[in-house]
């Protein structure tokens, strides 16, 4: 049913229809809706059969969660930024474990200085947790990787982190086509689970694993890490069987086949992006673009497939390794780097704090891209004058002050100094 | 596609208005976009809005940076932010106030833009009379019916019922009937 409807919201009802049985989650901005809404679809009996459990913080909601996944429920939290780093250790026991919990990540950065808008930081610092990760366009998709999200999470026994760019997708009010009951339960059958504690047949879970051990369990993580590559884009064509849409499986091609330059982004930004790459065709620069939907497992043999014969390639990244560059160009140029005439990877940092990436910017940038292709990471609309100046005050005067305040001073009051 | 942008103050229904808006258009089988500026929001503070409608898909996910219309909520905005940015040479411009356009000094947008196209409407003494509160933004959703015609008066009648129930809905459907008739008597005359 086609509905005008906020993100978070849509996202819940998705969740709803996915028939959870235990639902426990800390909030915190911008996932509070989603659960909010899923807690009164619980209390009004919408969501038969579940439990919504009220915890102390996100580090007790991990821990709830894989208790209750252990007892064979189907499981669900939400968290973001701080949350996310709070239930850290948790989160890593969980995908150990191998328990096939799905959490959306309403994504967010990361503070100090505490900030609660929209970037990458907090996916990708636990993008090696173990978990898979699935990164939404829109709310449609939103709702739809939730549902392929258990299926798959259960699939193989690995947990499954849907990322949800927070206000930009989760605030958002746009239409939404909310599946039936009827199909989500055709589609996502009641969970099976692989390993289960039953007082009738005892059994450890969780236990410690010696020098002896410990790389043959690691091997099969890594083995079924492989597993779920295979069976994201099986997943997704019985989803567009199912509900005649899709979510493009491991990623999505935008108007490559002549494409001078590739773009490659994962999340909301790629609506932009696509309007962008119409304007820049009238203009006639060809670019093109690949949307990544699933950074882990990291798709290397598909990016190769879809990025072979193309020269310059620009990840756009909502988030850095300091001193290091883009975790996504540092996967992309990795995976690319057995093609013959590797493409070139361009690295462009955007929307960071949730500062707006606009289609002038991106237009600048990918002109740019093609002109004068530049090395390590370019930073989207950074104010020089500003970074300049607190470079020079920081290194001519020892107690220069605390960088956030002053840069904040500097860009209310530019003419200080 | 259409690109709406709402200025107001933290309190006075902004975000609602968008939502509201991309409801209708919704209910006329057009696609909407609509999302908040993402400050923090406070009390007073002046606050943003965007609406996006299109007969395709809309992807774009920036801020509304050149509107085709321009609904001001609280004409005291005029002096603290950019209300004008990117608006379009031939853009509307909606402002909720008792006063004349003259009088909250907007000659020079009455003189550059299109005749016909600035609007300003006492939506806040409207809603005092209909809702019993001087919130203006159902009401001005009204104007804008009457302004642009690019929505229809009863998709936002039922956008408004479907984000407010009962009476307090009703009330705003009322005021944004009158609203919708002041400015229709002003374009026409």
């Amino acid at each position: 049913m086609l509905k005008q409807i906020e993100g978070s919201v849509s996202t819940a009802e998705a969740i709803g229809l996915c028939r959870p049985e235990v639902i426990c989650a800390y909030p915190i901005t911008p996932q509070t809706h989603i659960v909010e809404g899923l807690g009164r679809m619980v209390k009004q009996g919408a969501i038969k059969n579940c439990e919504f459990i009220n915890v102390e913080s996100e580090f007790g909601a991990m821990s709830a969660c894989i208790g209750s996944s252990v007892a064979g429920a189907r499981t669900y939290t939400a968290t973001a930024s701080q949350g996310l780093l709070f239930m850290c250790e948790a989160v890593y026991n969980a995908s150990g474990m191998g328990l096939p919990i799905v959490m959306t990540l309403g994504v967010r950065a990361i503070g100090a200085p505490i900030n609660i808008w929209n970037d990458h930081s907090d996916a990708m610092a636990l993008r090696d947790a173990g978990w898979l990760q699935l990164f939404a366009e829109n709310n449609q998709e939103a709702g739809d990787l939730h549902i392929q999200a258990f299926k798959l999470a259960e699939a193989v026994s690995i947990p499954v982190m849907v990322c949800v760019d927070g206000f930009i997708l989760t605030h958002a009010v746009e239409r939404v086509d909310i599946p039936t009951q009827e199909d989500v339960d055709a589609y996502l059958p009641p969970f099976d689970p692989v390993q289960v504690v039953d007082p009738k047949a005892p059994m450890s879970i969780g236990s410690m694993v010696g020098p002896e051990a410990f790389t043959e369990v690691r091997w099969l993580q890594n083995y079924k890490y492989g597993q779920a590559e295979k069976m994201i884009p099986a997943l997704n064509t019985e989803f567009k069987a199912r509900f005649g849409r899709d979510t493009g499986g491991l990623l999505r091609t935008y108007k490559m086949d002549d494409a001078e330059i590739v773009a490659v982004a994962m999340g909301s930004v790629n609506g932009t992006i696509k309007d962008t790459i119409d304007q820049l065709r009238e203009e006639g620069l060809k670019v093109g673009l690949v949307t990544l939907v699933s950074y882990r497992p990291f798709p290397a043999e598909a990016l190769k497939a879809a990025l072979k014969g193309h020269k310059t390639v620009v990840c756009v990244e909502r988030a850095f390794n300091f001193g290091m560059g883009g975790p996504l160009s540092s996967d992309l140029e990795h995976a690319l780097k057995t093609l013959p005439n590797t493409p070139r990877v361009l690295t462009c940092i955007a929307g960071l704090g949730g500062r707006p990436i606009t289609r002038a910017s991106l237009r600048e940038m990918f002109k740019k891209a093609k002109k004068e292709p530049w090395n390590g990471m370019l930073f989207l609309d950074l104010n020089q004058k500003i970074v300049d100046d607190e470079v020079k005050h920081m290194t001519s005067v020892r107690k220069s002050g605390p960088l956030a305040e002053n840069v904040v001073a500097r860009v209310k009051t530019p003419a200080a100094e | 596609m259409l690109q709406i942008r709402f200025h107001g103050r933290g309190g006075q229904g902004v975000v609602t208005a968008a939502e509201m808006l991309s409801v209708a258009a919704f209910l006329e089988g057009k696609h909407a976009a609509a999302f908040p500026s993402f400050g923090s929001e406070r009390m007073g503070a002046p606050v943003m809005s965007f609406c996006r409608i299109d007969d395709k898909e809309i992807r774009l996910r920036e801020p509304v940076l050149d509107p085709d219309i321009l609904i001001v909520q609280d004409p005291t905005l005029f002096r603290v932010v950019d209300v004008f940015g990117g608006l379009k040479p031939e853009g509307y411009l909606l402002v909720n106030s008792h006063k004349s356009a003259a009088d909250i000094g907007l000659k020079g947008a009455v003189e550059k833009l299109p005749s016909g196209h600035v609007c300003v409407v006492p939506a806040s003494e409207i809603a005092q009379e209909h809702v019993g509160r001087p919130l203006p933004n159902a009401a001005l959703l009204g104007a804008f019916a009457a302004l642009t015609k690019a929505i229809k008066l009863a998709s936002v009648e039922a956008a408004i019922r479907e984000a407010f129930a009962g009476k307090v809905g009703e009330n705003n459907v009322a005021a944004a009937k009158a609203c919708f008739e002041a400015v229709a008597g002003k374009v026409a005359a």
